[in-house]
């Protein structure tokens, strides 16, 4: 009687280690499969990962206000030991602000009237969503952002983002309550630019450090550091105009670029509708979701 | 019948939480946390979590739910799909091989492990998500998340050692 349960798992332990094994093999080989559906099918992996965040970020959200709060009362000690020096600081700063603003409104005035004279066409005003971010990760390997507002709060694919300190990414695929931000850094990232003050044009490419390159400068290009970098609007992407960040570097490697977006600090973002097509027409790849042209006879 | 019952439910309870701690932690690994250089090298914590599993409790944490884990750390975290569920298997695999060696073995010697197999996995997460993107990534970064997911380390095991002595006591606490 004693010898058969010890029978059984004689043959049942190899066994069940051979189907182990075998899991384990294919779901290695699964691994992969991925990895090679999202080379293949970028949209199927977006939508799924958008779907998948839409259910977690309620979760993600409740998790992330502790760490909100947290972090407030932190700020609030730190600002509490440097008031003093904070407002001598701050006094002078105002100081050169107010000189800074008279020079603007008479720029304006003077811009304003000029543009008058000769007919522009004015940029759109932008319409602002603001979202907080209730989770992102940063680092070698991907460098995005989840917002909690989606597409049920006007947000599509291809918006610019910004902070108050200037643009952050834009948005890379939207569910209804959360949408996903692809940051400057990333080595996904793309933006036309423009350094400001020569008109120079290229392109920024994140590369998974905190200082993406300048590429595609015009054979001769002229750049200096601390020049500052905006958006050109090329592409139709996003807007002319949103500051991007500085120069920080130039060497034969290329042109780093010190963002203005501090992003381990972001805690909320705008999101900045123009009413641009972006940089694909994702109508065509969801039909359902573009204005429907009306139908030739 | 009916205490069996609530028994069974109750070691069912018990017995899912290996899972459902270490997907907490893939959350929370994905969370802002907003301190500044920190931000940049956050380890991956269920990495601890799946290697503390594999070498405590392999009953409890199948190779499946491994694989599940990866995939929720991929979404969320934004990487191309795929890798992390490599990364987390090749551990959880390494600590299985292993697990013998650390039976009964001090704490150290189990922060050791974690040393060398973490490694491999930054090695390879660099490797493939390389491959993937088709150019050589800052393997800078990846060190120092590995450094600090060497000091988190003992943190986290500890959580999880607690844990398994206080709710899992049922089970065979021994390796091997």
């Amino acid at each position: 009687m004693e010898q058969r349960p010890s029978a059984i798992l004689r043959i049942a332990a190899p066994l069940r280690s051979l189907v182990q094994r075998f899991m384990y093999l294919g779901l290695i080989i699964g691994a992969f499969g991925l990895m090679l559906i999202g080379k293949i099918d970028a949209v199927v992996i977006d939508k799924v990962r958008a779907e998948v965040t839409n259910v977690v970020a309620p979760i993600l959200q409740g998790l992330s206000q502790p760490i909100a709060t947290i972090n407030q009362g932190v700020e609030n000690v730190k600002d509490l030991t440097i008031v003093r020096e904070e407002n001598v600081r701050l006094k002078e700063e105002n100081a050169r602000l107010l000189q800074w603003q008279m020079v603007a409104r008479k720029l304006e005035a003077e811009n304003a009237a000029l543009k008058a004279l000769i007919a522009t066409v004015g940029d759109k005003k932008p319409r602002f969503i603001s979202a907080r971010v209730i989770a992102g990760t940063l680092g070698a390997f991907s460098n995005t952002m989840v917002v909690n507002a989606g597409s049920a709060h006007g947000l599509k694919k291809g918006q610019a983002v910004l902070s108050d300190a200037g643009l952050v990414g834009r948005v890379m695929d939207v569910s209804n309550q959360s949408a996903r931000v692809l940051l400057l850094t990333d080595i996904n990232s793309r933006i036309p630019v423009v350094i400001s003050s020569t008109r120079t044009r290229a392109i920024m490419a994140g590369n998974n450090t905190t200082r993406p390159k300048l590429i595609h400068l015009p054979p001769n290009a002229r750049v200096n550091p601390s020049e500052r970098i905006v958006t050109s609007g090329q592409g139709g992407a996003f807007p002319p105009g949103l500051p991007v960040g500085v120069v920080a570097a130039v060497s034969d490697g290329g042109v780093e670029v010190q963002l203005h977006a501090r992003y381990h600090q972001i805690e909320f973002v705008r999101v900045a509708d123009f009413g641009l097509t972006g940089f694909v027409d994702t109508s065509i790849l969801n039909p359902g979701a573009g204005t429907s042209k009306p139908q030739r006879r | 019948m009916n205490t069996a019952l609530w028994q069974k439910l109750d070691q069912a309870a018990r017995n899912i939480t290996p899972f459902l701690l270490t997907l907490v932690l893939v959350f929370i690994s994905v969370l802002p946390t907003r301190i500044p250089i920190y931000a940049e090298v956050a380890p991956v914590l269920a990495l601890v979590a799946v290697y503390h599993w594999a070498i405590y409790r392999p009953n409890l944490m199948p190779i499946w739910a491994v694989f599940l884990l990866g995939l929720f750390q991929d979404l969320l975290s934004g990487m191309p799909l795929g890798i992390y569920c490599l990364v987390f298997l090749t551990v959880y695999g390494l600590a299985l091989t292993q697990r013998r060696f650390f039976a009964g073995k001090s704490f150290y010697i189990y922060w050791m492990g974690f040393v060398v197999i973490a490694f491999v996995a930054a090695v390879e997460s660099w490797l493939v998500g390389s491959i993937w993107h088709f150019t050589l990534l800052n393997f800078e970064t990846v060190l120092f998340q590995y450094l600090v997911s060497l000091g988190i380390f003992p943190i986290v095991a500890w959580i999880f050692l607690r844990w398994q002595q206080t709710f899992l006591h049922q089970e065979y606490d021994a390796a091997g």
